[in-house]
């Protein structure tokens, strides 16, 4: 037909590949696996604004509730306390709902297309998770940048210090959502499980109001939630106050969480391989 | 190219409280030599991508062992993976995503530069018959621009060895036709080796060299589709006689061209039997059967297909195996087995033998 020149095999051996296997062969897999899934994201902007109108909306709708109250909770700043929280949320949540859109590519064998290939299965995990830190990292910048419009009084450090916490636990829960998403390989299955972790963890996590107002038994299980010390290291962190207690076991939290989830995450895609 | 021994898969299947576990591959050896074309043929359910999955180390076998490629599946996963191209049956571009890209990137991560990808890909948009596809989603093609364009993914790394799971199931015909020449072309033209897995016995007998038949996660055969076809004792000759009266006379008639009496099977008029090399034996049959005054309606001789050969095999028809497993995901074959069953692909009566392949 029209091809004169018929690829020879020798042309593969003849230096065009780049090695596996070494660091910086996994950073390329996993950004090629990250730029298509920012080119499939992005080829839908009603989900992108969504996102971006999210920590608007609760800002704006949200925080002033908290103005009147904040005298209890024992904090000067509704915002200094309410963004901390929101920031957390916003990881949290948004990245739970991150493997649903994985279930739809492994029914269309693309998981198991990617498999096939040499690259590094972390590679195809990670590569996903850069996706979803992105869109956490823009909401958490328009959130801080909301807050300090709002009135919100933070050192530029602390900010740096929880806006880190808050990717950390965010990459925990998209790489556990993966995970969770390529264990079920149904969406009528993951979506009761989600439901049943976000119920207790909104709840219990202090996101909205402190746990410190409620009673003691609320408190003591309330103890019991990671996700609750890494909204008051967050907070903290906001607030400046680096000496406490609070934010060195939040910032350890996440970081447990995060290699956890993302050896789970891996080994998800590794399973059942050689 | 393919060495493997002695592959085993178990699945552990829950149905409600009570686990049990499903032996989807049992033992299979399989051997393909550089530039054959191999079918893999069998029924649904009897194991075919299971085995293709262990051999594209996507799975990794409960027991035995498989080179591919000159590698180890289980300890050089890594170099099968570089050797080999595997489309599944589910493809593997994503539907809303644009081909191109879709191309580009799987070759990416094989590690080939962009350039040498995108060149590599648009010449096999040409060859496979994609010309202006490139920027065009998977959801906007028809069903065989989307199983060529998984090829085209399939091949951009220019693998030794390419995997084909159900390359043509859920085409129409002319589809499959023209997909077929393009499978041909991949040994003819890039002297690719293929194994592909097809439960259509017309799909193995015009594509592969060599046929490999699985039912229940064993090899129950493995050879020229002619080969195969030769195995099964002749020709099937049906007589239609007009006075049914005369069948146990016109039975005695025929027998003398098989091994004995028991070779034929009489059903109302009809009066069938395998006869070897009935060609050259039918006209004194015919004389025969004028001398004793046996009138005939009609008289056919069909040539054995595959699915005689899977039926002598496995005593079933692969039209029945398939129903079985859809039906029960398994049924005892004692069923299936009856007097008389409706030719899967002739069209024509295929007589179940009655005496031979039967293993009780
Ligand atoms: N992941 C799995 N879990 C449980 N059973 C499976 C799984 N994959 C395949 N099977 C079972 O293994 C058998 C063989 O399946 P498969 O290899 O897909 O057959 P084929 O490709 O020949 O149609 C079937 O009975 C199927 O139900
Ligand atoms: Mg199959």
């Amino acid at each position: 037909m029209t091809s004169t020149t018929t690829p020879t095999r020798a042309s593969a051996a003849a230096g065009a590949l780049v090695p596996g296997g070494t660091p910086s062969s996994f950073f390329r897999e996993s950004f090629i696996v990250f730029r298509r899934q920012l080119r499939m994201n992005l080829r839908n902007p009603a989900w992108v604004i969504i996102g971006m109108l999210q920590p608007i909306l609760y800002l704006l709708l949200f925080g002033p509730l908290l103005e009147p109250l904040i005298g209890q909770f024992g904090a000067t700043n509704a915002y200094t306390f309410f963004v901390p929280g929101m920031l957390v949320q916003l990881g949290v949540f948004g990245a739970f709902f991150a493997g649903f859109s994985l279930i739809g590519e492994w029914r269309e064998g693309v998981i198991e297309a990617e498999r096939v290939t040499p690259a590094s299965r972390t590679a195809l995990l990670v590569g996903r998770l850069y996706r979803d830190l992105l869109q956490l990292f823009v909401q958490a910048l328009i959130l801080v940048g909301l807050g300090y419009a709002l009135g919100m009084v933070a050192s530029g450090t602390g900010i740096v210090l929880g806006v880190v916490i808050t990717l950390l636990l965010g990459g925990a829960c998209a790489a556990a959502s993966n995970a969770l998403a390529l264990t079920t390989k149904s969406e009528d299955v993951m979506a009761p499980v989600i439901n049943m972790v976000m119920m207790p963890v909104l709840l219990l996590s202090g996101i909205l109001l402190p746990m410190t107002i409620g009673p003691e038994w609320l408190q003591r299980a309330s103890d019991f939630m990671p996700i609750r010390h890494v909204v008051d290291a967050v907070r903290a962190s906001f607030a400046g106050d680096f000496a406490s207690s609070g934010l060195v076991w939040g910032a350890a939290w996440s970081v447990v969480m995060f290699v956890l989830a993302v050896w789970w995450g891996t080994a998800t895609f590794r399973r059942e391989n050689a | 190219m393919i060495e493997a021994r002695g592959l085993v898969q178990t699945f552990q299947t829950r149905q409600g409280k009570q686990k049990t576990e499903v032996r989807a591959v049992d033992g299979v050896d399989l051997d393909v030599a550089e530039g054959e074309v191999v079918g893999f043929l069998g029924p649904n359910g009897a194991g075919k991508t299971t085995t293709l999955r262990m051999l594209t180390t996507l799975l990794r076998p409960t027991a035995g062992t498989a080179r591919v490629a000159g590698y180890d599946v289980v300890h050089e996963s890594v170099q099968v993976r570089r050797s080999i191209g595997y489309v599944s049956q589910a493809g593997g571009a994503f539907s809303g995503a644009r081909a191109g890209d879709e191309v580009v990137d799987h070759g990416m991560l094989y590690g080939l530069q962009r350039p040498v990808v995108e060149a590599r890909g648009k010449e096999l948009f040409e060859q496979m018959d994609l010309p202006g596809l490139w920027t065009r989603m998977p959801k906007n093609m028809s069903g065989g621009q989307k199983r060529r364009l998984d090829i085209v993914m399939g091949l951009i790394h220019e693998p030794q060895l390419v995997f084909l799971d159900e390359p043509t199931t859920g085409l129409d015909p002319q589809a499959r036709a023209n997909l077929w020449e393009h499978i041909r072309g991949l040994r003819d033209r890039l002297g690719v080796t293929v194994l592909l897995t097809t439960h259509y016995l017309d799909e193995a007998d015009a594509l592969s060299d060599r046929i490999v038949i699985i039912d229940r996660g064993r090899i129950v055969a493995s050879d020229t589709a002619d080969n195969l076809k030769a195995q099964v004792a002749g020709d099937l000759v049906d007589l239609e006689l007009v006075d049914a009266t005369l069948a146990s006379r016109a039975a005695e008639r025929l027998a003398t061209l098989t091994a004995g009496r028991d070779e034929v099977e009489v059903d109302g008029r009809h009066v069938r039997a395998r006869v070897p090399r009935a060609g050259r034996s039918l006209q004194g049959l015919l004389r025969d059967l004028d001398a004793a005054g046996i009138g005939l309606e009609s008289i056919g001789v069909l040539r054995p297909t595959l699915d005689d050969v899977f039926l002598t095999l496995t005593g079933r028809s692969l039209r029945d195996a398939e129903a079985a497993t859809e039906a029960t995901g398994g049924a005892d074959q004692g069923d299936d087995l009856q007097p008389v069953s409706a030719g899967a692909t002739t069209g024509a009566p295929t007589t179940t033998p009655t005496t031979r392949g039967a293993d009780r």
